[in-house]
């Protein structure tokens, strides 16, 4: 039986998810035997050419280049997976969709003559159809050994769905916010991760992005209100990591400065 | 009939329990309260107690040495009865067919320690759901069989309890089903614990270690500190008619004021002791030779909860929070015959925006727009 062909693509992004894939030590040699990886760089420089079985896709899309990739492997690959706040979200890159174009370039570029960028950092599915999508900065590696598996075996992946609060009720991890006052985005962020920060007595950052039906306006007002947090604080928590999806965005909104006087210099 | 146990005897009783298995109870571990495994009396949170209310919680040092003063934590019995998450069976892929091997169910004798009344009267809701119920579950029966309870009775309620509006607290009635029950007092310098017990094996252990016979007078001090203790609850929920109330109620505008507040994160579900919903899933190797089937704990407030052909029919957060506090409170009733409420008050506690479902009720019957106030 011919093996399926995987293949794994970097768009505009850190590698930490490619490296979420690699990092799963204990299965990576009978994924190899499984599948036929065929196309990545990250692992190796033995590259085939498509058409791919599954494509997994890291990164968000960011140059007009990145636009013309990932059309090209839409139209060579059978199921895309998009992995990762940059590819599912836009990626904390996508903080420059808050500027005015080129704003950052001028900053940080000496010749941003250079450089041939889009307006904005947009998700995978704002150009191409995705076939499924793994959220997290990292990732949840066993989400992605599960959704292989699935692929391999005609299952349906099990994948949770609801709050990062499921997760630490789950595992006996005493609330943060209730019990030390600590402010965290659980309530409203998709659990998958295994409440990784609470875990660690921290709040949860929201990096797998909103959960269904999110109720940003109450944990806000409570957070603000209860837990004292700045109104800045409140719109960094929401404008972070995944910044540009759509609830997490509406929020941080609500809380910009009233009048552009009060807007903070850039450094 | 009530024994009498010293506080620096306590540890003889822990050893008569240790002979019948691992002890777990309550335990500050990492500045969090939680139930772990017991090793001796010094193990116990001496001097310590809770601050709750709405969406907060708080460990207080206190100016005694009490080691039962205070009520419930995060977590309840269900985590030990009723775990998380549990397998269920494996598969294995044969040449031409496949090979099922049930899940053994766990077979540890275990003693819980210092079971507050709400909690032992959840249990027993569970009980009648899971053991006496149509779909009798047999893990849960196991762990059941093999849980020894020693309940406590509480003489310091939270702002949160409200055991007493459903009789479920703060003392513990002699129809419970406990084998040992405990009074703490402090009483001018003394600290001594009322013992008393529910079964066979509860009287086996007083009468191996021997236990003096209370005198009246300590008998009474102990009634007193449970009574006062019902009347500092800090909150209350009336019971009257709250069936057909919540039945007559459902189109009411609290529905959309409380759904504005709500995050539907489930947090009220998984803290809440007779919540027993769960899903299954199963997991496969990636050569496909072998499976899984696991239970988890599952929350009415998830889409997927009421998803069937075609979508969620609880969309709306209005519809998932009334659906919750309409069963717990009202179709439990015809279901079970049983509230499923014991007023622990957790999820008031662990409802990161602090919904009290004491209010909500109450709000509900003051402008109860039918006029339904039986």
């Amino acid at each position: 039986m011919k093996k399926t062909k995987l293949a794994v693509w970097k768009f505009s992004s850190c590698d930490g998810c490619q490296l979420s894939l690699l990092d799963l030590e204990d299965e990576l040699l009978e994924i190899a035997e499984t599948v036929d990886i065929s196309y990545f760089l990250e692992a190796s420089s033995r590259l085939k050419r498509g058409p791919y079985d599954i494509s997994i896709i890291e990164g968000s899309i960011s140059t007009p280049h990145d636009i013309e990739r990932i059309t090209a492997i839409r139209e060579k690959s059978k199921f895309l997976l998009a992995v990762g706040s940059c590819a599912v979200f836009g990626g904390v890159q996508a903080l420059r969709n808050y500027t005015l174009p080129g704003e950052y370039q001028q900053v940080v570029y000496e010749h941003p003559e250079y450089l041939s960028s889009l307006d904005a950092s947009s998700p995978v599915s704002a150009h191409v159809k995705t076939d499924l999508e793994l959220r997290g900065c990292p990732p949840n590696k066993r989400q992605i050994l599960e959704v292989l598996t699935a692929c391999l075996n005609a299952k349906k992946p099990d994948l949770p769905s609801g709050s990062v609060c499921l997760e630490c009720k789950r595992k006996g991890i005493v609330c943060v916010m209730v019990s030390k006052g600590i402010p965290c985005l659980g309530p409203v962020t998709h659990a998958g991760c295994g409440a990784l920060c609470p875990a660690h007595d921290r709040g949860c950052y929201g990096c797998f992005g909103p959960k269904e039906t999110p109720n940003t306006a109450s944990l806000s007002a409570w957070i603000s209100g209860k837990l004292g947090m700045s109104r800045e604080d409140v719109l960094q928590s929401f404008r972070h990591i995944n910044c540009y999806a759509l609830e997490f965005c509406l929020e941080s909104i609500k809380h910009e400065p009233k009048d552009s006087s009060e807007r903070p210099e850039p450094d | 009939m009530h024994f009498i146990i010293e506080r620096e005897n306590l540890d003889r009783l822990l050893a008569a329990l240790q002979e019948h298995g691992r002890i777990i109870g309550p335990r500050i571990t990492e500045n969090t309260f939680g139930h772990r495994d017991i090793a001796s009396s010094q193990d116990f949170p001496a001097g310590w107690t809770f601050e709750q209310d709405g969406g907060f919680f708080r460990l207080r040092q206190r100016r005694d040495p009490s080691l039962f003063a205070y009520t419930v934590g995060q977590d309840s019995w269900k985590k030990e009865l009723y775990p998380p998450r549990s397998r269920l069976l494996s598969l294995q892929k044969t040449e031409s067919s496949f090979s099922v091997t049930p899940e053994k169910s766990s077979s540890e004798k275990v003693v819980f320690f210092g079971v507050r009344p709400c909690d032992l009267a959840a249990i027993q809701i569970q009980d009648i759901i899971l053991i006496q119920g149509p779909f009798a579950d047999p893990e849960y029966s196991r762990r059941r069989e093999n849980a020894m309870i020693v309940a406590i009775e509480c003489t310091q309620p939270a702002a949160t309890c409200f055991c007493a509006s459903l009789g479920t607290g703060p003392g513990i009635s002699s129809s419970s089903d406990y084998d040992l029950a405990l009074t703490e007092v402090l009483d001018d310098g003394l600290h001594y614990f009322l013992v008393r017990a529910g079964t066979e094996q509860g009287r086996a252990v007083i009468a191996g270690l021997g236990l003096a016979e209370a005198p009246e007078q300590n008998i009474i001090r102990a009634e007193n500190l449970v009574q006062e203790a019902a009347s500092r609850m800090g909150r209350t929920m009336d019971q009257k008619g709250i069936k057909q109330l919540l039945y007559d109620n459902h189109e009411h505008p609290r529905w959309d004021q409380v759904a504005r507040r709500c995050l539907t994160c489930g947090n009220c579900t998984q803290v809440c002791p007779t919540c027993f919903c769960h899903s299954v899933y199963d997991r496969v190797s990636l050569s496909g030779k072998e499976a899984e089937r696991f239970r988890s704990w599952d929350s009415c407030f998830l889409l997927d909860h009421s998803y069937i052909h075609g979508g969620s029919v609880r969309v709306s957060s209005r519809s998932r929070y009334r659906q919750w506090i309409t069963h717990k409170l009202a179709s439990w009733i015809d279901q079970f015959k049983v509230s499923g409420c014991v007023g622990c008050g957790r999820c008031i506690t662990w409802c990161p925006v602090g919904i009290d479902i004491t209010e909500e009720i109450q709000a509900i019957r003051q402008s109860d727009e039918r006029g339904c106030n039986a």
